[in-house]
């Protein structure tokens, strides 16, 4: 099977290129995952993250045949050859697949992404009603790969700025668990035009989201919410 | 000033609705405006003087212009947020965009109400 994928070692190289790899798959090689560590056992200095290789973690995000997804949940014969392997897009390559998440994460940090609420803890855990519960259903999900964020032009732009689908994903997981307090806290530190408002709703994210989740409905949910204190 | 990335203005809620609301407002107001010229048969300036002269038009018409010049505003308002990064050239560009679009609205008053 042909592969394309991208190759930069800063401190060798002057500019990112593409190399060609021609491997041979075994009947086991059924994941795009399962063929890159093969090639990486031809080539050793081919450098990507990955873990799981479940679509647990969330390491493995990459750019396969021009949309983000993970490596170890993408069958390998729905892919078009030669396949092409991109680094995530819109953030700095640390070196070939690897990129830097930091801004990506100092987004989801600035959310407050855990359960605020001062009341003194119940003998047992903070309950909810089953109908309180399903709604966190198709949030609490999500692994943080950043394939969402990183195929959204409004995070490319603005990724200092703009919080981006994953961590707005997240915002709403806590704006929407009953057993948080903080929810106009957190509804007032969304309500600006470059944190929240520049989602212009075109829905990459919920076209590459590994996991099936849907951040755009979430981010809706959100100015729902900001619109019902508001009027 | 120190070079920091300062963000967190907290407006946008109302921007948004008015996108949404002036939206619709034009749309059934373009329905409409066609479903008049339809059953017209033509558009020539005598029938589109008549049309302007009744005054329930005109205020409809009034409408559909603020919803108009409010949309574009936002719109182009939230392009340039979008791709400018020079907060001075944004500013005029935000600045000049908002000059046009006042003057536009002043022009078609003078034109519904003349």
């Amino acid at each position: 099977m042909k592969f394309s994928i991208y190759r930069f070692n800063p401190d060798v190289d002057e500019k990112p290129y593409m190399q060609d790899y021609d491997i041979e798959l075994g009947p086991t090689d059924r994941m795009l995952l399962d063929a890159i560590l093969k090639i990486k056992e031809m080539d050793d200095s081919l450098a990507l993250r990955k873990s799981c290789r479940e679509g647990v973690c969330g390491s493995d995000g990459m750019n396969i045949n021009g949309k983000n997804g993970l490596a170890c949940i993408t069958p390998l014969k729905d892919l078009k050859e030669p396949v092409v392997l991109r680094p995530l897009p819109g953030l700095p390559v640390i070196r070939d697949l690897i990129v830097d998440m930091g801004q990506f994460f100092k987004q989801y940090n600035s959310i407050k992404p855990y359960l605020i609420n001062d009341a003194p803890p119940p003998q047992k855990e903070r309950l909810q009603s089953p109908e309180d519960r399903e709604e966190l259903n198709g949030l609490y999900e999500c692994v943080l790969c950043a394939c969402c964020s990183t195929s959204c032009p409004s995070f490319w732009w603005n990724p200092d700025k703009f919080v981006g689908p994953a961590a707005l994903l997240q915002a709403y997981r806590f704006i929407a668990d009953t057993r948080d307090e903080a929810t106009n806290e957190r509804l007032d530190n969304l309500e600006d035009p470059y944190r929240l408002f520049r989602c212009h709703t075109i829905m990459n994210c919920v076209d590459v989201c590994p996991k099936g989740l849907n951040p755009t409905k979430a981010i809706g949910k959100i100015k729902d919410a900001l619109l019902k204190r508001s009027v | 000033m120190v070079k920091r990335v300062v963000v967190g203005a907290h407006y946008g809620l109302k921007d948004w609705v008015i996108q949404r609301v002036s939206a619709v407002i034009m749309a059934i107001y373009v329905l409409a405006f066609l479903v008049v010229v339809l059953q017209l048969g033509s558009l020539g300036y005598q029938d589109a003087h008549q049309l302007l002269s009744n005054r329930f038009v005109k205020v409809v018409t009034l409408l559909f212009l603020v919803s108009l010049l409010m949309h574009a505003w936002i719109g182009v308002r939230d392009i340039f947020m979008d791709y400018i990064k020079p907060t001075s050239l944004r500013f005029f560009l935000q600045a000049s965009v908002l000059i046009a679009l006042i003057g536009y609205g002043a022009w078609a008053l003078l034109i519904l109400w003349s």
